[in-house]
């Protein structure tokens, strides 16, 4: 390991932690008014969507709505099964082996 | 009864599905890292100190690219800054805790166990040990993250385009078998429209910005929504307990 990978590693660390502990130790002992409480619950839907939808619409960069977007076509059969069964598991391993199949199918 | 040993097998149990999406991930990740010149040590120390999937990804990409650390470092901290939406969200739950439990779970927050934890702290039941499942959630989803990583370091050197496997699929796959469970309100189903929305059009702001801009459009779409349209009472009632230490 390099002193360059060194300074990477501590450097990268360092932010990432400023990410996630201070709010959990500073906030601790404030009050969070009632509207703030109600955003909250918000969260996890809201980034969990901006997350997927990118992902699946655009995965190159670019929005791309045709049969050529075999994330897209495997992210609908996923959602299917997501719905069908509510198994997470089940969703993600039968949302890949989609993927394969269509692939082998149609790419 | 709720136990603190229940409550952290539990919690290494309820991350599995997750855990098995992050798989393809850190394989990825590990072989992208040491085909993009970093060394094999360098590439397992990230993954065992940084521990932050999504910004390791970014990061191995830049060192492959020949960029400077600055940007590397200032990138990482972009790319990590939802996490402090996944902290507001739990402090009204961990407030109680110590420094001896804020610091691990802190170090250890990752999407996987924030989206898991935040369902468990969110059920009604009134376990006071809730923070054990969080634990749990995190240990798994840290031993595993190591153990693939090294795997995916390994394979770099032998698999010729991992990416092109399709592998990079099960990031978003896995999240969407989180949210879609979730959409039970028509407040829930008008901020996730607005999230999506909002990041297909901002998705040319580099690293992930686009992904902070709209989650905050998507709570701010809920709550208005929501003042408007009542949530019936099917909707998930929101139980915040202040457990005292």
């Amino acid at each position: 390991m390099t002193l360059r990978e060194v300074l990477m590693i501590v450097g990268m660390a360092a932010v990432t932690i400023a990410t996630r502990y201070p709010v959990l130790a500073l906030f601790r002992h404030v009050e969070f008014p009632p509207l703030l409480l109600a955003a909250l619950k918000y969260i996890p839907p809201a980034v969990l969507a901006a997350i997927v939808v990118p992902g699946l619409v655009a995965p190159q960069g670019d929005i791309d709505l045709s049969l050529r977007n075999d994330f897209l076509i495997a992210g609908l059969f996923a959602a299917v099964i997501a719905w069908r069964t509510n198994n997470l598991l089940l969703t993600i391993l039968l949302g890949m082996a989609g993927l394969w199949v269509y692939r082998w199918l149609v790419m | 009864m709720p136990t603190r040993r229940g409550e952290f097998l539990a919690g290494m149990r309820e991350i599995v599905p997750l855990i098995v999406g992050a798989i393809p991930f850190a394989i990825i990740y590990g072989a992208v890292a040491v085909t993009g010149g970093m060394s094999p040590v360098a590439a397992a120390a990230m993954s065992a100190i940084v521990f932050a999937g999504s910004a390791q990804f970014v990061a191995a990409g830049l060192v492959a690219a020949g960029v400077g650390l600055g940007v590397i470092i200032f990138t990482t901290l972009i790319v990590n800054l939802r996490h402090i939406l996944y902290a507001a969200t739990l402090v009204p739950y961990v407030r109680h805790l110590g420094q001896r439990w804020l610091v691990p779970l802190g170090f250890t927050l990752t999407d996987e166990g924030f989206f898991t934890t935040i369902r468990r702290y969110q059920a009604p039941d009134n376990s006071p040990y809730k923070h054990w499942f969080f634990a749990g959630t995190a240990a798994a989803m840290y031993v595993n993250w190591q153990i693939w990583t090294w795997i995916g370091i390994w394979a770099g050197q032998s698999i010729p385009n991992p990416r092109s496997w399709g592998l990079d699929f099960a990031f978003p796959v896995t999240f969407l078998g989180m949210l879609l469970p979730q959409v039970h309100s028509v407040p829930v189903a008008a901020c996730v429209v607005a999230a999506a929305g909002t990041a297909l059009l901002l998705q040319s702001l580099p690293h992930q910005l686009g992904l902070v801009a709209a989650a905050l459009a998507g709570v701010s779409t809920g709550m208005v929504v929501e003042r408007f349209a009542p949530a019936k009472s099917t909707a998930v009632k929101e139980t915040i307990h202040h457990d005292p230490a």
